[in-house]
């Protein structure tokens, strides 16, 4: 189980992230709790500057604008650590 | 911080099929742009109009225009997608932290120019740049440049009315930021940030990961994915402001708009500074209708400063801005941005 957030203050590009990141998931056969973050306080404490962005397990794998299918792909193949 | 660049050893083959796809490409693209005035006879003369009536003039117009704006857009977008894997914002950020007043603004406000920025990130980066120590002033003024000096206004403006008109813009566009900048830093406003703000900047919160350079082939992979981005999304305003233009240009009777928006008309420019603020349209929407508005009369300096009021003072980011600064730092924000915009519109109407 990944626990994977998505940070953003709930824009399109926010929505659209976090269905990416749940549909391509399911196609790997990850099981993945999933949960965005909208709090401006909780987003900064990431340390990102470009929302939206990927957290799996603690770690930022992604920041500024949906990430394209093959870099979701990429994260659940493999351990998340690059 | 992490960019999602998968750096695999497949890359050379990756860049190899790139670059073939590019000397394709390229040579296409230069080929069509030369021939779109002859696209555009081709297309009217399909519809059986010829430019001598008001509806062949206007569907020419769209015919000639759509296609152009659409290709520079693509090509430019794309070198831009390319050169801003270059600045990503934590770059950007420690090239300005520490930096002092004056040089820092005309540093920050050129980086605003290349380095990717959605409206909807400005919360964060604005506090990732304070808390990396860029003065407030400083941070300003990329929070101006940003937005206003674009590579698509800058594209559009020069395939519309050529370079000099370009280059008038990216000199004054630069000018209003860091004079903005330079204001804001000197008022001395740190106080009236949000409360919630302070405590973070004097932390020194963000941690900085290292920069993952991305290789060549991850490279042009931004660019198509900035092109994907972008022109997926600005399409349809452009060919509807296109559409639009050529309504104007094809209908309004030649010179209507010099009585409202010529240069003699002195209010002129604070009435377009003001309608911008409510509306929210990117620079590929509005260009067009500028086109259409200057071909018709109206005075070039009071259309553009209608054009950035509409880009860098937006009702949207000002309400996004809210959340970290204080009314008072907003109301100053945009006042002093405004005045830069009314003395360009000024400017351009008194020396053209």
């Amino acid at each position: 189980m990944k626990q994977v957030k998505i940070l953003g203050s709930g824009c399109a590009n926010c929505r659209n992230t976090a269905q990416l990141v749940e549909s391509v998931a399911q196609e790997h056969g990850v099981e993945i709790a999933l949960e965005k973050i909208e709090e401006m306080q909780q987003i900064i404490a990431y340390g990102v500057m470009r929302t939206p962005a990927v957290v799996i397990d603690g770690k930022v794998v992604h920041a500024g604008g949906v990430p394209t299918p093959a870099a979701v792909a990429q994260w659940f193949e493999r351990p998340a650590a690059s | 911080m992490l960019v999602s660049s998968p750096a695999r050893p497949v890359a050379d083959h990756a860049l190899r099929r790139w670059l073939l796809a590019l000397a394709l490409l390229v040579p296409l693209w230069v080929l069509a742009y030369g021939q779109l005035v002859a696209i555009a006879d081709a297309a009217l003369a399909l519809t059986g109009l010829t430019r001598q009536t008001a509806l062949g003039e206007a569907l020419h117009f769209f015919f000639y225009d759509t296609p152009k704006v659409l290709l520079l857009l693509t090509g430019i977008v794309f070198v831009m997608g390319v050169v801003q894997t270059f600045f990503a914002p934590e770059r950007t950020r420690a090239l300005l932290s520490g930096r002092r007043e004056g040089v820092g603004n005309v540093m920050a406000a050129t980086l605003g120019i290349v380095t990717p920025f959605c409206s909807c990130s400005a919360v964060p980066l604005f506090i990732g740049f304070l808390s990396a120590g860029v003065p407030l002033g400083v941070t300003f003024s990329f929070l101006v440049a940003a937005p206003m000096v674009n590579e698509v206004a800058l594209v559009l403006l020069f395939g519309m009315f050529g370079w000099k008109v370009a280059a008038l813009y990216l000199t004054l566009g630069l000018a209003v930021a860091i004079g903005a900048g330079l204001v804001i830093g000197r008022l001395g406003m740190e106080a009236q940030l949000e409360d919630w703000v302070r405590p973070i900047i004097a932390g020194g919160g963000a941690v900085n990961a290292q920069d993952s350079s991305p290789n060549w082939a991850a490279r042009f992979a931004a660019g198509r994915h900035h092109v994907r981005e972008i022109v997926g999304k600005v399409w349809p305003y452009v060919v509807a402001g296109i559409a639009l233009g050529a309504g104007i240009h094809g209908y309004v009777p030649q010179d209507f708009m010099a009585s409202i928006m010529g240069r003699d008309v002195w209010w002129s420019v604070p009435v377009a500074v003001l309608l911008g603020v409510p509306m929210y349209a990117n620079a590929a929407g509005i260009i067009p209708i500028v086109e259409a508005l200057i071909g018709k009369g109206a005075a070039l300096g009071t259309v553009l400063a209608f054009m950035m009021s509409v880009i860098a003072l937006s009702a949207p980011e000002m309400i996004i801005l809210r959340k970290v600064l204080k009314p008072r730092l907003i109301a100053t924000f945009a006042g002093v941005v405004a005045a830069g915009i009314l003395l360009v519109g000024y400017v351009f109407n008194l020396v053209l």
